[in-house]
């Protein structure tokens, strides 16, 4: 088998015991990334010389026998983690020739580990959208099936794992963007606790939702990379001072005894029918492994995408307020004088979608509407979190599809924001909450797209929900199955 | 109509953002529809509830006031669109 083929944990095995060196490992990634970058178009900057070097790095510290589960190891970041030294775009105009003076504390941890970083992934401009259309870079594909989008905003972090373009990658996740994106692209994608990883270093889209997290091919790889990163950082006061625990320690393949929640909410009419059969075959698989169902309710889940759009727009709108073309990114040169520099670089820099979002947070902020608008989503949303806190009173899981229906064609939603922001309402809710989630391969539909399912956890139950994956993928076969890229 | 086009650059203008006409009436439009979904939020009576503005009980943040080596000058101008000495230079604010 190729090298670019394996997980962490199997190239790790081969590092450890020196049966392969981190320079071939990072080569054969390094030729796959050129072989089908063409089609799939994942990343927004490759790095080939800066990942020979860390590979080199690393085989030093492997002979001196210095070796940690991601030494050595092949990853890609979404370009929204500061990378230093290197361009940092967060996919948007304003930012196409930022260089950021320092690392993501995120990228720092995986650095420090060893990682060989090949490169800077594609997302939707700030992360916001659900398709990876809305990149000043270009469109990326979904690797199964090339006229369809990869999910967003976290697209190319899940297409180059499917691609087996980077061995795993980190994506963030403010309202499904990890999780929707990697149902749509068949791999593993977790989105931690608010609070469980710094986010010092990531460019702010909504800073109350906003969390970091792994994208993998299985959900041993997705205990390493968390456990890598989790953890308290003085530099991001919002990141909470909680021990990690060894995650891989959680993957006892035992699944007897959990108590899972079926919301009604979420198995709606007008389900996908190929969604709803991936979802009776994984609660049919949870029942032999011993696990309990139990009917319940989120009674305000409907209303969890108007206050996510309200909210996260509100927060974005004060975030992007430092895009002004006066210390860093785009600026029009041919401004009369310093306002009109400031509107019209913002109106050039910013793409429809981000400037459409900064004017419906305004407006939601604006005097005279913020009680009606901001205040209002504020308060429904203690709604939803409790709906959520009272069901984990009595449950130790939730289990709902990641998205209503496999990945949709490129262009289909893209005229529609509405509709775009609709495909996001089984995850959005999980954001609002601040508790976690995973999605698991469940399945594919009739003509060959992946079908995600998610697990949604208590606040810090990211054990659980890992120990649960770990034993569903243990008993299926649908994460062994690789996208052919046609 | 929930949302005018007087409105809608009024709002731009407060976003600093120097929209296209094309745009206006696109936002107009969009916008528009969206504020008639988010309505919807009317259907429950919040009077009472407390509003959440972070998802994980949390006291202030405080830590040591230590001295600490930061990114310096040099780094901090690295990405400046135009610089003068030690400063970001802009165009003149006074017409």
């Amino acid at each position: 088998m190729e090298l670019f083929e394996l997980t962490i944990h199997e190239l790790h095995e081969l590092l450890k015991n020196r049966e392969v060196s981190s320079v071939e490992a990072t080569k054969s990634l390094l030729s796959r990334i050129e072989a089908v970058e063409g089609k799939v178009k994942s990343f927004i900057t490759v790095t080939p010389e800066e990942a020979l070097k860390n590979a080199d790095e690393a085989d030093r510290r492997i002979a001196a026998g210095e070796i940690d589960l991601l030494t050595g190891i092949p990853l890609a970041l979404k370009d929204i983690f500061l990378t230093k030294g290197i361009t940092t775009t967060c996919a948007s105009r304003i930012l196409s020739n930022f260089i950021p003076p320092y690392d993501a504390t995120a990228t720092e941890r995986l650095k420090e580990r060893g990682m060989v970083l090949l490169g800077k992934l594609n997302q939707d401009e700030f992360a916001m959208g659900s398709s990876t259309e809305t990149s000043w870079f270009g469109k990326t594909r979904n690797p199964w099936n090339l006229d369809c989008i990869p999910g967003g905003s976290s697209g190319g972090s899940a297409a180059a794992v499917a691609a087996r373009q980077a061995t795993a990658t980190l994506g963030t996740d403010t309202g499904g963007s990890i999780r929707q994106p990697a149902a749509h692209c068949g791999c593993v994608g977790l989105k931690p606790t608010y609070g469980r990883v710094s986010r010092y270093g990531v460019i702010a889209f909504a800073s109350s939702l906003d969390q970091v997290g792994p994208l993998t091919r299985d959900v041993t790889d997705c205990a390493i990379m968390l456990g890598a990163v989790a953890g308290y950082d003085p530099k991001d006061s919002t990141s909470v001072d909680t021990p990690v625990p060894d995650y891989l320690k959680a993957l006892t393949g035992d699944a007897r005894g959990l108590r899972i929640g079926l919301p009604r909410e979420y198995f709606i009419e007008g389900l996908d029918p190929d969604v709803k059969k991936a979802m009776d075959g994984a609660i049919a698989t949870f029942r032999s492994l011993g696990a309990e169902f139990v009917e319940m309710s989120l009674p305000h889940t409907d209303y969890a995408t108007a206050v996510y759009y309200l909210i996260a727009t509100a927060e974005a709108s004060s975030n992007l307020a430092r895009y002004d073309g006066v210390r860093f990114g785009y600026r029009n040169q041919d401004a009369r004088g310093l306002l009109d520099m400031y509107m019209v670089s913002r109106d050039e820099g910013f793409g429809a979608e981000v400037k459409r979002r900064i004017m419906l947070g305004t407006y939601a902020l604006s005097s005279g509407y913020y009680d009606a608008y901001y205040l209002k989503a504020q308060k429904v949303r203690t709604l939803i979190m409790q709906d959520f806190i009272k069901a984990f009173e009595s449950l130790d899981l939730i289990l709902t599809p990641v998205a209503p229906t496999p990945a949709f064609r490129l262009g289909e939603k893209s005229d529609d924001p509405l509709q775009m922001y609709l495909s996001d309402i089984f995850t959005i809710p999980v954001n609002l909450a601040g508790t976690c989630g995973i999605s698991v391969p469940a399945g594919f539909s009739a003509d060959g797209r992946p079908i995600g399912l998610q697990l949604i956890g208590r606040h810090f139950g990211e054990e659980t929900v890992l120990r649960a994956a770990h034993a569903f993928e243990q008993a299926t076969e649908w994460h062994k199955k690789k996208a052919q890229i046609a | 109509m929930k949302l005018t086009r007087e409105q809608v650059e009024h709002v731009a203008r407060l976003a600093r953002l120097e929209l296209t006409e094309e745009e206006k009436d696109l936002f107009t439009g969009q916008l528009d529809g969206i504020l008639a979904y988010v309505d919807k939020l009317n259907e429950l009576d919040t009077a009472g509830i407390q509003p959440t503005s972070h998802a994980v009980p949390m006291e202030n943040a405080f830590r040591e006031d230590v001295v600490a080596p930061s990114i310096g000058l040099e780094n901090a101008l690295a990405n400046a669109p135009d610089r003068s000495e030690s400063f970001f230079r802009v165009p003149k604010v006074i017409e």
